[in-house]
């Protein structure tokens, strides 16, 4: 399998970082993910391959770490906080807001046209601007059920002209 | 894009560059950057700690160890390399201060490392970012590509003779890689399952080599420790607890934010005027003073200072100076549970007391919750709560239990109000069938 030149980049230069190259899993799995939607098979056995430890391993790290994940999200994921801070705030409203926005209403499901998700998370460090949500990995803070309208229509927007 | 926010009483030293551009590295040199490191350089080792232990600063990640002390517990000569961890995988509810150290001053956080490596003799440091801020790992990134492009930074620092490198890393989701030894395990590309200690880290750390971790906060006020001197810092808070840190300020609050205080400062302060009072005109019913972890006070127990002996004499801690203000219209018993869902979703299940006890207290409180619960119930949770204090491997065991036990003690008649079938008297905020579940 082959990574794009920009993650190969990434990877001679992380390597470089350690005196044991396994520790670069953890920062390089998220690398891999946003290059392909998320940890692909292919790319499991590669990293294993190159840092000289058993697939299982690697599948034991991502197991392991909540933002990583094995199966397609949306091209964009939508991570609502209800953690104490945003659920003082709102964060439940927020949350119910998205989903019932976008139709989606299990955990991680996945719009049928593939652009969003929507994720519960805990906190994402934006108690002091609560109710907060991610979108990929962008902030969005001072939520209002108007300004999720506004911002989810935004990506959806940006999603049509790619 | 975090908010800045300011107020009268605050005292500004670590948070003196929020707002100026600082973290384009010509802007951080107008404002004194670099000067401190040349002069830890002359300092030397036993200068450097001698002005970290004068200085009284407590380490701002949530223990409060002082920092001076720590560092010198790292062994003169070790045979193995010896390393500085920057603790920056802020994931503590209630607390949001180390994103604004990231995202307006990255090159204090690099220079604090790097004067933490030189009085403990290390040639390598290593900034960790949790997953979640990439925007603030890719400012970072460029801080210490520019650092090494100035030659701050790589052989020679200074024309001192003295070689120092500087990493950056990052998480992917993971509370309790906050934990020291858990961040190890994670910086070494594993599951963050904490270590058993002893040995400690200053001992035995990375690879196995002596490390000194430090919260991204601690580091980014060394630089001004160092110039300004350990004594001057010392003089701005209390006994025993030495200078400002910042405080984020959440909940019902008029206006939260995140604001730099001395320590020592008056906690009904911080909340009534620093953070306007409780929001909507109405009252204060409990705050979390110290992060999520902590136990909580009634608004009677509020007149307190706001240091780290001062809040364990009040039965709390000032954990990660994360001040959570909950208003009258709040069902405790809710705010309980999803307190419990919190770690129980982070407990990473190595030993049993935090498994299992998170997972019954969270089905426990949630069966209560919902009307479900009987007399008996109140005091099983606290005695189930109590009975993982002090026997986990990692803090979270602890740090799960304590918020709870605090609940139920300070907030009982919350509770019996839920029994015998009777629908939460909080209604509007948590109709039960209507509460959305956490299904990871």
């Amino acid at each position: 399998m082959k990574f794009s030149e920009q993650l190969e980049a990434r990877y001679s230069d992380m390597i470089t970082h350690y005196p044991a190259k396994r520790s670069l899993l953890v920062p390089f799995l998220l690398y891999i993910q946003d290059e392909f939607g998320y940890v692909t098979d292919d790319s499991i056995e590669e990293v294993a391959r190159r840092l000289e430890i058993t697939p299982l391993e690697v599948r034991n790290v991502i197991s392991y770490y909540s933002m990583l994940r094995v199966k397609p999200g949306g091209k964009y994921n939508v991570q609502v906080c209800t953690n104490i801070c945003c659920l003082l705030r709102g964060g439940e409203e927020m949350l119910a807001h998205a989903r019932n926005k976008l139709g989606v209403a299990v955990n991680k499901g996945i719009t049928p046209d593939g652009v969003f998700s929507v994720e519960e998370v805990e906190c994402i460090g934006a108690c002091s601007w609560a109710p907060a949500m991610q979108v990929n990995y962008d902030f969005h803070e001072n939520l209002t059920p108007e300004k999720i309208d506004q911002i989810l229509d935004e990506y959806r927007q940006k999603a049509a002209q790619q | 894009m975090a908010y800045l926010v300011s107020h009268p009483d605050e005292v500004k030293v670590v948070s003196k560059r929020f707002g100026q551009g600082a973290a384009d590295l010509d802007r951080y040199l107008e404002l004194d950057g670099y000067k401190a490191v040349q002069k830890a350089l002359e300092l030397g080792a036993d200068g450097i700690i001698n002005e970290m232990k004068a200085s009284n600063m407590r380490g701002r990640g949530g223990a409060g160890f002082p920092t001076g002390m720590k560092w010198s517990f790292v062994p003169k000569e070790s045979a193995k390399p010896k390393y500085v961890l920057c603790n920056g995988d802020e994931s503590e509810p209630g607390t949001c201060k180390d994103r604004l150290i990231f995202e307006h001053d990255p090159h204090s956080v690099i220079e604090g490392a790097m004067i933490a490596a030189i009085a403990v003799g290390s040639h390598d440091a290593y900034i960790y970012i949790r997953g979640e801020y990439r925007y603030l790992l890719e400012i970072m990134q460029k801080a210490i590509a520019d650092a090494y492009a100035r030659g701050f930074c790589g052989k020679n620092i200074f024309g001192s003779g003295y070689d120092l490198n500087v990493y950056w890393h990052g998480g992917a989701g993971a509370y309790e890689v906050g934990e020291e030894s858990a961040l190890m395990e994670s910086l070494e590309g594993k599951r963050g399952v904490p270590r058993i200690r002893p040995p400690f880290p200053a001992v035995v750390g990375l690879w196995g080599g002596p490390t000194v971790i430090n919260n991204a906060e601690t580091l980014a006020s060394v630089p001004h420790i160092i110039l300004m001197g350990g004594k001057q810092y010392a003089e701005i808070g209390v006994e025993r607890n030495g200078g400002t840190r910042l405080f984020s300020l959440s909940g019902h609050l008029a206006k939260p934010g995140v604001y730099e205080l001395p320590l020592g400062y008056s906690l009904r302060k911080a909340i009534y005027e620093v953070g306007g009072g409780i929001a909507d005109g109405r009252e204060l019913k409990a705050v979390v003073p110290g992060g999520s972890s902590v136990p909580c006070l009634r608004p009677e127990e509020i007149d307190i200072a706001l240091d780290f002996d001062s809040m364990m004499k009040a039965g709390t801690f000032l954990g990660s100076g994360g001040i959570v203000c909950i208003n009258d219209q709040t069902c405790i018993v809710k705010f309980a549970l999803r307190t419990i869902q919190f770690y129980r979703h982070e407990s990473c299940g190595w030993c049993i007391p935090c498994r299992e006890g998170t997972d019954w207290l969270s089905k426990s409180l949630k069966r209560f919750h919902a009307g479900g619960g009987v007399a008996k119930d109140i005091d099983n949770i606290r005695y189930l709560a109590e009975n993982m204090l002090g026997r986990t491997f990692c803090p979270l065991g602890d740090a799960a239990a304590m918020p709870i036990i605090g609940f139920v003690k300070k907030f009982r008649e919350e509770f019996e109000a839920h029994l015998d079938g009777r629908p939460c008297p909080y209604g509007q905020h948590a109709a039960p069938n209507a509460l959305p579940v956490l299904s990871h």
